[in-house]
């Protein structure tokens, strides 16, 4: 159980996130199909920030010495290098769509395919392979996940199911998501910016003619959606491909945005959404492996249902309740729309 | 004599070339830059490596390796014009895919998935016909036709779920696209006897076609040579040493069917109408549902057909492990109906310019220190530009219909489009 929730967990996270970050966007009316290519090349950024820190001496002399918080340091850092770039990243489509008034699908598609060639081009270049890990050849679990022993506890002391499901074996970057996901959700449904940048997604009219300047709001959803993106592409990289940039995030971006219709653009239901799909993920990976009760029977392996179709479920129910749903969905009414002060 | 030249600048048509064209170019100078940058930064590249570089970026095509003395040496290269022509084959048909859908308003970004299932559905069919039970250029026909078929039921999906529930058929190509990437690689998992054994040197991948299914000893194997492969037409004696197969030839002859279609039947009209003004042509007594979900189906068989082309052509291994990442030939095929700005026949050539950056790419990793993926980014330049010029164009017809009819001749029709933007921003104030 321990280790499912921990899994679940490993890949709900990047995808709540990530799914965030496309709420951010098409709240403000900016649908960001990008957030595949943004999210590859958040992680290609910290990946990179990682490998050439892992050079210098302070943090070189940190992992001698086991000195855990520096090290965290640096994968906040990471994180922030990778959520920076993200969002300049992201610029190139807030610029075609709010200044150029660009169709912000075949935009968002140019980002997708851009990512991955510039980012495999760089590798390329950089290692002389198509993967880009940590200096050395250290896997990333040596360097930043949180231990028992990291808080000086023994390796056979019991924590308990809590202690031992979230303290021990995790990363840091899992619950500084989790915060980031619940104090945005505050920040986009509580503050007087979260409400102005959501009417700019529903009636930007309205909201231009009581002063809100529609085309800042825009930039600004875009820009924090690229910066959520590319750190979740980072996160995403950190934790479940041992801190490796392939170019490729195995589709993790078009996930979230099934997370994101799933959760009918709404944070509750987003991490709700996450969560399950996320489950799906993790069982498609491991399900051979994943002991629920503890009793030694492999019961998920038993039932004999292929891997492939939990990696597919997640598309067919978002497909399904996107059918269903589809009269009463809470899209953003203008999303997608170019915002044209002339236009009535 | 001079207006006559000033009309044909003014055309339409022209316009459309002339925006191609400077987005090639600009995809084209980004890449030098890249280039250029790059080979600045890296300790082991240099200026002269980086010329190299763009000089086969701008050339690539006619690149015949390196001469005795380690420079580069260029001439016609039958190798590179061949394969190509054969690379270009199912761009060609994938870029039709997505220029039909755009032209009835649709965006198909399920072409990678309508291509995967095309793939699916060829494979199954061409190695699951015993080679004795039928001849061969009947099995050939049978599994061309399977992957348009299910192609074309996968385009399906998307436009039934547009017309009936008026879901954005962006979103669901998208998670057809994935489904698919997990069905074929479920499929092929599962069934086992078409994963190659024989060649097993590589894992994942199903056999040639050029494998045919025998009865050997009363056990069914898989036998190289009995199986089938696009007929060569004499192509491989023009292009010797290429892939190259008849394969192109059914592309042309599809591109121009598609032309045809669009242009002179009734059901291109309406699907033309519907992609105008949904609602006007529903008013017009046009069924836009029907429509809509015939675009679909068309996109969805081009792209299949696509497949099926390129894998029959008997030597090459489909990898099937896909539910990891996506078919690059289907994306592929937005930046080709783009650049053709939609049209069939210009698709042809895109899908050629297309393939010819694929070929530059592979010559750059093998002569340079650079790596093919250059060429991807000139290309997602390329659709970036497109994002807008699409919208240009758009604006510029638009102005055309307000405008009384004897206007469009008039030289200031350029400037009023231009200055158009800053009107609105004199709103503003």
């Amino acid at each position: 159980m321990t280790f499912l929730i921990q899994q679940t967990l490993l890949y709900a996270v990047p995808l709540m996130i990530v799914a965030l970050a496309g709420v951010f966007a098409e709240r403000s009316g900016i649908i960001n199909l990008a957030l595949e290519g943004i999210m590859i090349f958040g992680a290609f950024v910290g990946v990179l920030f990682v490998n050439l820190m892992q050079g210098a001496a302070l943090f070189h002399d940190a992992y001698a010495a086991k000195n855990w918080l520096v090290l965290q340091g640096l994968e906040l850092l990471a994180m922030l290098a990778a959520a920076v770039m993200g969002a300049v990243f992201s610029l190139l489509l807030s610029f075609a769509s709010v200044n150029l008034k660009a169709d912000q699908t075949i935009g968002g598609t140019a980002l997708n395919l851009m990512a991955p060639a510039l980012v495999l081009f760089l590798i390329r270049i950089i290692a002389n392979q198509n993967t880009l890990g940590m200096a050395d050849g250290s896997d990333a679990a040596s360097w930043f996940m949180i231990k028992k022993s990291t808080f000086g506890i023994d390796r056979k002391t019991d924590l308990g199911f809590l202690g031992e499901t979230f303290i021990n074996k995790v990363y840091l970057a899992t619950y500084v998501c989790i915060l980031l996901f619940i104090v945005l959700s505050v920040l986009l449904y509580k503050t007087r910016f979260g409400l102005r940048l959501r009417s700019c997604g529903e009636n930007p009219q309205a909201a231009d003619s009581l002063g809100i300047n529609v085309y800042k709001m825009r930039y600004a959803g875009t820009t924090i959606s690229g910066a959520l993106a590319g750190m979740g592409g980072f996160v995403y990289a950190l934790t479940t491909a041992n801190c490796a940039s392939t170019g490729d995030v195995a589709g993790f971006g078009f996930l979230a945005l099934a997370v994101m219709i799933f959760g009918n653009w709404k944070p509750l239901n987003i991490a709700g959404a996450a969560l399950l799909f996320g489950l799906f993920k993790c069982v498609a990976a491991s399900y051979a492996s994943i002991d629920i009760n503890g009793d030694g029977i492999f019961m998920l392996q038993e039932i004999g249902v292929s891997s492939h179709v939990y990696r597919m479920l997640p598309y067919v129910i978002t497909l399904v309740v996107l059918a269903f749903t589809s009269q009463k969905s809470r899209a953003p009414k203008a999303e997608g729309i170019p915002y044209d002060k002339g236009q009535r | 004599m001079k207006d006559q030249g000033r009309t044909l600048l003014q055309k339409d048509g022209t316009k459309t070339v002339l925006a191609s064209l400077l987005s090639i170019a600009i995809g084209l100078l980004v890449g030098s830059v890249l280039v250029l940058v790059v080979g600045l930064f890296s300790g082991n590249l240099g200026l002269s490596s980086a010329w190299e570089g763009i000089r086969l970026i701008m050339f690539g095509i006619l690149s015949t390796g390196r001469n005795a003395a380690g420079g580069l040496s260029w001439g016609f290269n039958p190798q590179s014009i061949g394969n190509m022509l054969f690379r270009a084959t199912p761009l060609i048909l994938t870029g039709l895919s997505v220029s039909v859908a755009f032209k009835t308003g649709l965006f198909n970004i399920g072409a990678p998935g309508q291509y995967l299932m095309g793939t699916m559905a060829t494979l199954t069919i061409a190695l699951g016909i015993p080679a004795s039970a039928l001849p061969g250029p009947l099995i050939w026909l049978l599994a061309f036709l399977g992957g348009m078929a299910a192609g074309a039921l996968w385009g399906c999906i998307p436009g039934l779920v547009k017309a009936l529930l008026n879901i954005n058929e962006v979103l669901a190509c998208i998670m057809t696209n994935w489904i698919a990437a997990s069905l074929v690689t479920w499929f092929f998992d599962a069934t086992k006897v078409f994963q190659n054994t024989v060649e097993n040197t590589k894992s994942s991948y199903v056999y040639k076609t050029a494998y045919g299914r025998t009865l050997v000893d009363g056990t069914w194997t898989y036998v190289d040579g009995s199986g089938v492969q696009t007929a060569k037409l004499g192509l491989d004696k023009l292009f010797p040493g290429s892939q190259v197969n008849g394969g192109i030839l059914v592309a042309i002859l599809i591109a121009i069917g598609v032309y045809i279609l669009m242009t002179k039947t009734t059901l291109g009209y309406q699907l033309k109408a519907c992609g105008s003004n949904r609602h006007a042509a529903r008013y017009a007594g046009v069924n836009d549902k029907r429509n809509i979900v015939l675009s679909m189906a068309i996109a969805g068989a081009l792209s299949g057909a696509g497949a099926a082309l390129y894998y029959l052509a008997g030597n090459t291994e489909f990898y099937w492990q896909t539910y990891q990442s996506l078919p690059a030939t289907g994306f592929n095929g937005i930046p080709v109906a783009l650049l053709a700005a939609n049209h069939p026949i210009g698709v042809i050539f895109t899908g050629c310019f297309m393939s010819m950056l694929n070929i530059v790419g592979l010559q750059l990793t093998s002569l340079t220190a650079y790596n093919e993926y250059i060429t991807d980014v000139i290309i997602s330049v390329i659709v970036y530009l497109s994002a807008f010029s699409l919208l240009i164009k758009m604006l510029l017809s638009a102005r055309r219909k307000d405008e009384p009819a004897a206007m469009p001749d008039s030289p200031a029709e350029d400037e009023s489009a231009q200055s158009a933007p800053a009107e609105k921003g004199g709103e503003q104030a």
